[in-house]
């Protein structure tokens, strides 16, 4: 060894690649803790935005409560949600997500509600033209044209939930944001410089594959 | 439900309110912290985003930051500040100790909603308005004074109310490296395994939260009630 490693105490360097050989991992661990915390969280957002946004569709008393309601549960920071939830879930990764999820739903709600709006009326007067009923209507031309709409808000949830997951180290369950925690209180640099940059990347990299599936989904849109 | 009885309890002794570590001065710290975030932000911000709507450029920066600002977590972002060596931990007056760090971190996380908004205010002001402006031989300046900046009102305002809340909510987190204000109860209480007031403290933070939400949204639609309403677009959640 020749003098001590970029991560020792007495260097303290930012950038170390000895941090990442020797902690790698510890790093993948934190990598994919993150990861599946963040699509469940999402997840479970667009699943409980799509019965909900359809229930206050057309209903402009429904719709006006929910929006309300969400903004609300929105406008609470996530370090407070989170100890609110503890009560009901416990220090599990269950308070994390179904916190995340409430954020995610805010947003997916209204992308839903927009999206469904600006299909056009003449389009979906020709579809019960020919014939479709109400469910295949929303499933074959509602949704599909709504896409682009919901995906932007998909995208948003997102880039944010990747962000906000760091905070759940409250409770043990942060992803890379445990070890920005352990970075913080230990005053080891490299640590927190490489899970700050991981956060970055990995919302830049979902963003991308979102990006992606939304070209996938939509091949009309690709015809000019 | 046992704890949701000693979180009460928590939030009824007078003793926890007050003195040096009570949670009102800990919340006029936080509130302190907050405005000043905010203030600076706008000294910064406003005219910035106001100009670049007003000339049309830079539409780019405007829109994109804040994506960015969605995509770095603000804990990593007063992680990175306080362990460096400038600005660190170092106690600032009133702000307490990492204050500087906090300040800085918080100000930018308030720039993103406020320029972004004020620019696509301003963008936003009817092509037909402007030329009838300078069809009635207004100036550039007397343009922005008396057509675009009255147009714009309401959503620049909503972007301060956005960065409002969003300062807010950072200014919690600031506690978890060690930074001033209301989140060291609650993170005092869940690293020590004191439940009730972690709960305790979180009550209090989100319903100061909801009071800045709402008080702002009334504060702003009595300020414009008399210009057209317009629809914000997305900012990022700490």
């Amino acid at each position: 060894m020749a003098g001590p490693s970029c991560y020792s105490r007495l260097v303290n360097d930012w950038v170390c690649a000895d941090y990442l050989r020797d902690r790698a991992p510890e790093v993948v661990e934190a990598t994919i803790e993150h990861v599946w915390i963040t699509l469940a969280s999402v997840g479970l957002g667009l699943l409980l935005a799509l019965p909900a946004a359809l229930l206050a569709r057309g209903r402009p008393r429904a719709e006006t409560a929910m929006l309300g309601v969400s903004t609300w549960l929105y406008t609470i920071p996530s370090l407070a949600l989170f100890p609110l939830l503890v009560p009901f879930t416990g220090l599990t990764p269950w308070t994390v997500i179904i916190g995340l999820a409430g954020y995610a739903l805010t947003i997916l709600v209204n992308a839903l509600l927009t999206g469904l709006r600006s299909v056009p009326e003449d389009v979906r007067e020709s579809a019960r033209g020919m014939g479709f009923g109400s469910g295949r209507l929303l499933a074959s031309v509602e949704l599909p044209l709504a896409l682009p709409v919901i995906f932007a808000g998909l995208r948003v949830a997102m880039v944010s939930t990747v962000a906000l997951t760091t905070v759940g180290t409250l409770v043990s369950y942060g992803g890379l944001g445990n070890l920005i925690k352990d970075g913080v209180d230990n005053n080891f640099r490299a640590e927190l410089f490489t899970a700050a940059v991981l956060c970055v990347v990995l919302a830049v990299v979902l963003d991308l594959l979102l990006v992606i599936l939304q070209r996938l989904l939509t091949p009309w849109a690709r015809v000019a | 439900m046992q704890i949701a009885l000693e979180t009460w309890r928590y939030l009824a002794d007078a003793a926890h309110w007050s003195g040096d570590d009570g949670m009102l001065r800990l919340l006029g710290q936080q509130l302190l912290i907050t405005v000043t975030a905010l203030l600076a932000a706008l000294v910064i911000g406003l005219p910035l985003a106001l100009w670049l709507g007003h000339v049309g450029r830079g539409g780019f920066l405007a829109i994109n930051i804040s994506n960015v600002g969605r995509a770095v977590p603000t804990f990593a972002l007063l992680g990175l500040f306080v362990t460096a060596d400038w600005p660190g931990t170092a106690t600032l007056g009133p702000y307490g100790r990492a204050g500087l760090s906090t300040l800085i971190a918080l100000t930018l996380f308030a720039l993103p909603p406020i320029i972004t908004n004020a620019y696509v205010a301003i963008r936003e002001v009817p092509g037909e308005l402007q030329e009838a402006a300078a069809g009635m031989g207004m100036t550039p300046w007397q343009r922005f004074w008396r057509l675009e900046l009255p147009l714009a009102l309401p959503l620049v305002g909503t972007g301060v109310r956005l960065a409002l809340v969003q300062v807010w909510a950072t200014a919690t987190i600031a506690a978890m490296v060690a930074g001033p204000g209301l989140g060291r109860v609650i993170t005092d209480g869940f690293y020590r395994s004191n439940y009730p007031k972690g709960v305790a403290g979180a009550v209090v933070v989100a319903a100061v939260a909801l009071v800045l939400e709402i008080g702002s949204a009334y504060a702003l639609a009595r300020a414009t009630s008399r210009t057209p309403q317009t629809v914000a677009p997305a900012v990022a959640k700490p």
